[in-house]
């Protein structure tokens, strides 16, 4: 999360001036749930992909790479759509340590 | 230098067309409601004559005026509307929008009662409703003031540190319907006065993009609301500048209020819109009989104009305030805020509240002396709420 300003610093009626700029709100940080891959069940149909509303799977030359968990708030709809269960959601606490 | 000019005898209403066409904005949408309508009506009929070079939009709601219009000042084009009552209050969400996305528009309003149950006529429920909307609100006395002020306005909302809207207020009827004389200026001063807008921030810079209304949660919300704050002291900073410029070439003095015959008095009655041109005859009636009464007549309501109130109140014996409006289980609200404002000055004089002209109830000559007598017997309570030409 970048560091918060006051309001003198920023643009005036909440108007965004910087094309791009949700690109440096991690919406991860939401998460509660996180979708865990399984390689070996995918047949990259890309199906994840185009559901996901924050652009979290990671995909190059459509052959699907994983999730970007800066991202990832954790919606479960890839989980929900994959038509090989190759997304678990599991709770973030069984990764904290 | 005060340039000549000619007189015209047209209603409030008129005058606030005549002003839009002389500013010749690029973008009015609107949709009729009594007693506004006349002020749109008669827009339209310069568009048709080929006047103005303005997109005129006949929208199907004042909900679609208001979000037509801001959407128009987000693309950067100078956008009027104009509305009343039901109207102002259909629009009611995006008049925050408005304020909130710091959109220079300005919005005659001519005022009338809020249904319900429904009535036509003058009070100023309509525009109070919007006093806490960040919108400048200004009021005017009469056709003259209906507009000069529409000129002072559109200078002071487009103002880089400003950047708000602003609603000019007539009395519905009183002076929206009635022909007076008032002295035009020529379209080319208009047109220096006014000048071309600073185009900031226009959704139609596509080298320069920007995005209006996001989602401003609790990171930035409040940080926003605090320029808002900032933008309504830069109007009330800027307002005597303005004003001056415009004093010098029509001649026309304007402030945050106008003192009338206040220099010795020692009763001051307040008040808003029309109903102060009825107070200035009976002072001018009252001094006659040799009694020291006066009036604090406020332009300005939105930024209150706390630090002049509290000058010209200062030590007097009686303040009588008038409202037309009401504050249901509270003190009206002009009377509310000249009331706050009185709390930190040296010599605080009695003060009473005085509630008059509901739903356009006439508020005659004798009703303000019977206030102005109570004030001079010393009969005024402030915790209590009186009412002028009400049937008990
Ligand atoms: S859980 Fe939601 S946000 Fe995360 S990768 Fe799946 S679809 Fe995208
Ligand atoms: S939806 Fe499932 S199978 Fe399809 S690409 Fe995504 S993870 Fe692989």
């Amino acid at each position: 999360m970048a560091e918060l300003k006051g309001w003198k610093d920023i643009p005036i009626g909440g108007l965004i001036t910087e094309p791009g700029s949700s690109k440096k709100f991690k919406t991860g940080s939401w998460r509660v749930m996180r979708p865990v891959y399984d390689r070996s069940k995918c047949i990259d149909c890309m199906m994840c992909w185009l559901i996901c509303p924050d652009m979290a799977i990671i995909q190059e030359d459509g052959v699907m790479k994983g999730i970007n968990y800066d991202y990832c708030k954790g919606c479960g709809n890839c989980a929900n759509i994959c038509p090989k269960n190759a997304l678990e959601m599991k709770p973030e606490t069984d990764f904290q340590d | 230098m005060v340039v000549e000019q000619k007189k015209l005898a047209i209603t409030g209403a008129e005058a606030a067309a005549y002003a839009m066409r002389q500013i010749n904005p690029d973008v009015v949408a609107a949709y009729p409601i009594t007693p506004q309508t006349p002020i749109v009506e008669k827009f339209a009929q310069y568009v048709a004559d080929g006047l103005v070079d303005t997109e005129m939009i006949p929208v199907e709601s004042e909900h679609s005026a208001m979000s037509a219009v801001v959407g128009a000042a987000a693309a950067g084009a100078r956008a009027m509307t104009a509305t009343s009552a039901n109207g102002l209050a259909l629009m009611h969400e995006i008049v925050y929008i408005a304020a909130s996305s710091r959109l220079p528009i300005v919005m005659p309003v001519v005022n009338r009662a809020l249904s319900g149950p429904i009535n036509i006529h003058c009070d100023h429920s309509d525009t109070m409703a919007e006093r806490d909307s960040g919108w400048v609100q200004l009021f005017a006395e009469n056709s003259q003031e209906v507009y000069d002020l529409i000129f002072i306005a559109l200078k002071l909302a487009e103002n880089e540190d400003v950047r708000l809207p602003v609603m000019v207020n007539q009395d519905g009827f009183i002076i929206s319907h009635g022909t007076e004389i008032v002295e035009v200026l020529p379209d080319e001063e208009i047109k220096k006065f006014v000048g071309e807008q600073k185009i900031m921030y226009s959704l139609l810079d596509t080298k320069n993009p920007v995005t209006y209304g996001p989602l401003d949660l609790y990171d930035y919300y409040f940080e926003h609301k605090r320029q808002q704050v900032e933008a309504m002291e830069n109007a009330r900073k800027l307002f005597p500048e303005i004003t001056k410029e415009y004093e010098a070439i029509s001649g026309r003095k304007y402030s945050y209020v106008e003192p009338y015959k206040l220099d010795d008095a020692e009763y001051v009655m307040v008040a808003l819109g029309s109903t102060n041109g009825t107070i200035k005859y009976v002072v001018d009636k009252m001094r006659q009989e040799g009694k020291k009464v006066g009036l604090l007549k406020i332009t300005m309501y939105r930024p209150f104009p706390k630090e002049e109130i509290q000058y010209y109140l200062n030590g007097r014996k009686g303040v009588v305030v008038l409202d037309r409006s009401l504050s249901f289980g509270a003190e009206a609200p002009l009377y509310a805020e000249i009331k706050s404002s009185l709390y930190e000055v040296a010599v605080k004089p009695q003060i009473g509240s005085y509630v008059y002209g509901l739903g356009g109830r006439d508020i005659t000559p004798d009703m303000i002396r019977k206030a102005f007598e109570d004030a001079l017997k010393g009969n005024l309570v402030a915790d209590e709420q009186r009412y002028l030409g009400l049937r008990e």
